[in-house]
């Protein structure tokens, strides 16, 4: 452990001009749920600690149905899981939010810090890649919008150069007849790191149409978050069968190379894969087709209670 | 370079010197104490350390405890009303909640947390509500017992 100075950002402006100052010394810091267990680690040795909790304008949450979802960074992934419209509309990503440590941890954890600190596990990730999230970056230049897709560059590394800040993530509204799905595989509920997560959504030509839109996402198989474009592509405008979905998320499975680690080896996350891609797959019908399920059905499917 | 911290503890406002590295944790403890909240992990996975911040339960080994500057904390010295037992501390006394009592003062923030945060109070959502709070002795049905007991008590039961 390395002491540090710290120092509160009441501005974006002034966050950027600190991160201008310090640069590679620095680090921001919201909820500091991650900062402090790497930092007692020795993994992240700041000499500044920078923390943005408290700029104006980044702890908002609002949806309108022509821009969809505007999140904050600063929205934290408690407030995040209990929005009443991510519930309704979004319903894959209440429920990963739900999914995401314990309680106490929630109320701190913010959106922008589970981007930012980009793991491969991050849980409310896969579900904001399905619904294809945006980032709004800020710098000292003025601002930029990165597809969340694109954000990533490896475990922990991003597009942010040192001067830059993530502002905002926007999430489109999803089309009419759109279901989405979120499982958390981990043996010890919401709160451990998941050994694979997989999001699903579907969006259906009318209620019984072919579905006009398939996206996959899967975590904790590679070095970043990633989509399952080739088993997306299999299912996109087709009319949606039980062996399409299994071929989908064979194609889902092949395609993964995750590694082994502690919480599974790579021939039981590949496995797992394609359990999930299914299981998420066929709910995500299901909703585009029927209905969204309520948040406690749609939870108990995502994740078991940890006791 | 140490700085001043503001910070009302129980009700009480309290000024204290602070290293910029400190946890809320740390300082509850070692500066204002305040020994009753519990340090188990150290790293947001146990709850031991769980006190109200501006209302919400939060892991306070995970506060910087200048990022509390202004704030309202509520820590387990906070909750009974003078010798007066709070619903929740009452009922884990009568319904065997706790053993050794490590994990206890965080297991009824999280509680009193939960209790006013008006989420309908069933048994899933109580679980839910828990999930971040380890015990290892009582296992937890005598946990969720009283914690149930303690919603009829205190009148938060929506059915």
């Amino acid at each position: 452990m390395k002491r540090f100075e710290y120092q509160e950002a009441r501005t974006v402006r002034q966050a950027i001009s600190m991160l201008q100052r310090y640069g590679y010394s620095a680090r921001i810091v919201a909820g500091s749920t991650d900062f402090l267990v790497r930092w007692r680690a020795g993994v992240w040795n700041p000499e500044h600690v920078i923390n943005i909790q408290r700029v104006a304008g980044l702890s908002r949450i609002t949806y309108s149905s022509r821009n969809g979802l505007r999140i904050g960074a600063l929205v934290t992934v408690r407030t995040l899981e209990q929005h009443p419209t991510v519930r309704r509309r979004y319903p894959a990503l209440a429920a990963a939010a739900a999914s995401f440590a314990g309680v106490q941890v929630r109320n701190l954890a913010t959106v922008g810090g589970n981007i930012c600190n980009a793991s491969p596990s991050g849980d409310t990730i896969p579900a904001l890649l399905v619904f294809g999230a945006e980032c709004k970056i800020v710098g000292p230049d003025g601002e930029r919008w990165v597809a969340l897709d694109q954000f990533f560059k490896g475990p922990g590394q991003t597009v942010l150069e040192t001067d830059e800040l993530l502002a905002e993530i926007r999430v489109p509204p999803p089309p009419r007849n759109t279901g989405s799905h979120y499982i958390k595989h981990s043996p010890r509920g919401a709160m451990d790191i998941a050994t694979v997560g997989v999001a699903s959504l579907i969006s259906l030509d009318g209620r019984r149409g072919a579905s006009s839109e398939v996206r996959i996402a899967l975590g904790a198989v590679a070095p970043t978050p990633i989509r399952a474009y080739s088993a997306e592509e299999m299912l996109r405008g087709q009319s949606l069968s039980q062996d399409l979905i299994q071929a989908a998320a064979n194609a889902a499975r092949d395609g993964v190379r995750p590694i082994d680690d502690i919480r599974g080896s790579a021939e039981h996350r590949k496995e797992i894969v394609g359990v999930l891609t299914r299981r998420t797959l066929e709910q995500a019908l299901s909703s585009a087709a029927r209905g969204p399920l309520n948040f406690e059905e749609q939870r108990r499917l995502t994740v078991q209670a940890a006791f | 370079m140490k700085k001043q911290l503001k910070i009302t503890v129980n009700g009480e406002a309290r000024q204290v010197l602070v290293e910029p590295y400190y946890s809320l944790l740390d300082t509850l403890r070692d500066e204002l104490h305040l020994t009753g909240t519990k340090k188990g992990c150290d790293e947001g996975d146990c709850g031991a350390c769980t006190v109200l911040l501006n209302g919400n339960p939060v892991c306070s080994c995970l506060v910087l405890a200048h990022a509390a500057h202004d704030g309202e904390v509520t820590t387990i010295e906070g909750v009974a009303n003078g010798l007066e037992l709070h619903p929740v501390q009452q009922s884990f006394v009568e319904h065997g909640g706790l053993q050794c009592g490590y994990c206890t003062p965080g297991i009824i923030l999280s509680t009193v947390g939960f209790l006013e945060s008006g989420e309908e109070p069933t048994e899933e959502n109580i679980k839910h509500a828990l999930g971040g709070n380890l015990c290892r002795c009582t296992g937890y049905s005598k946990v969720i017992e009283s914690v149930l007991v303690a919603v009829k008590a205190t009148g938060k039961w929506a059915e």
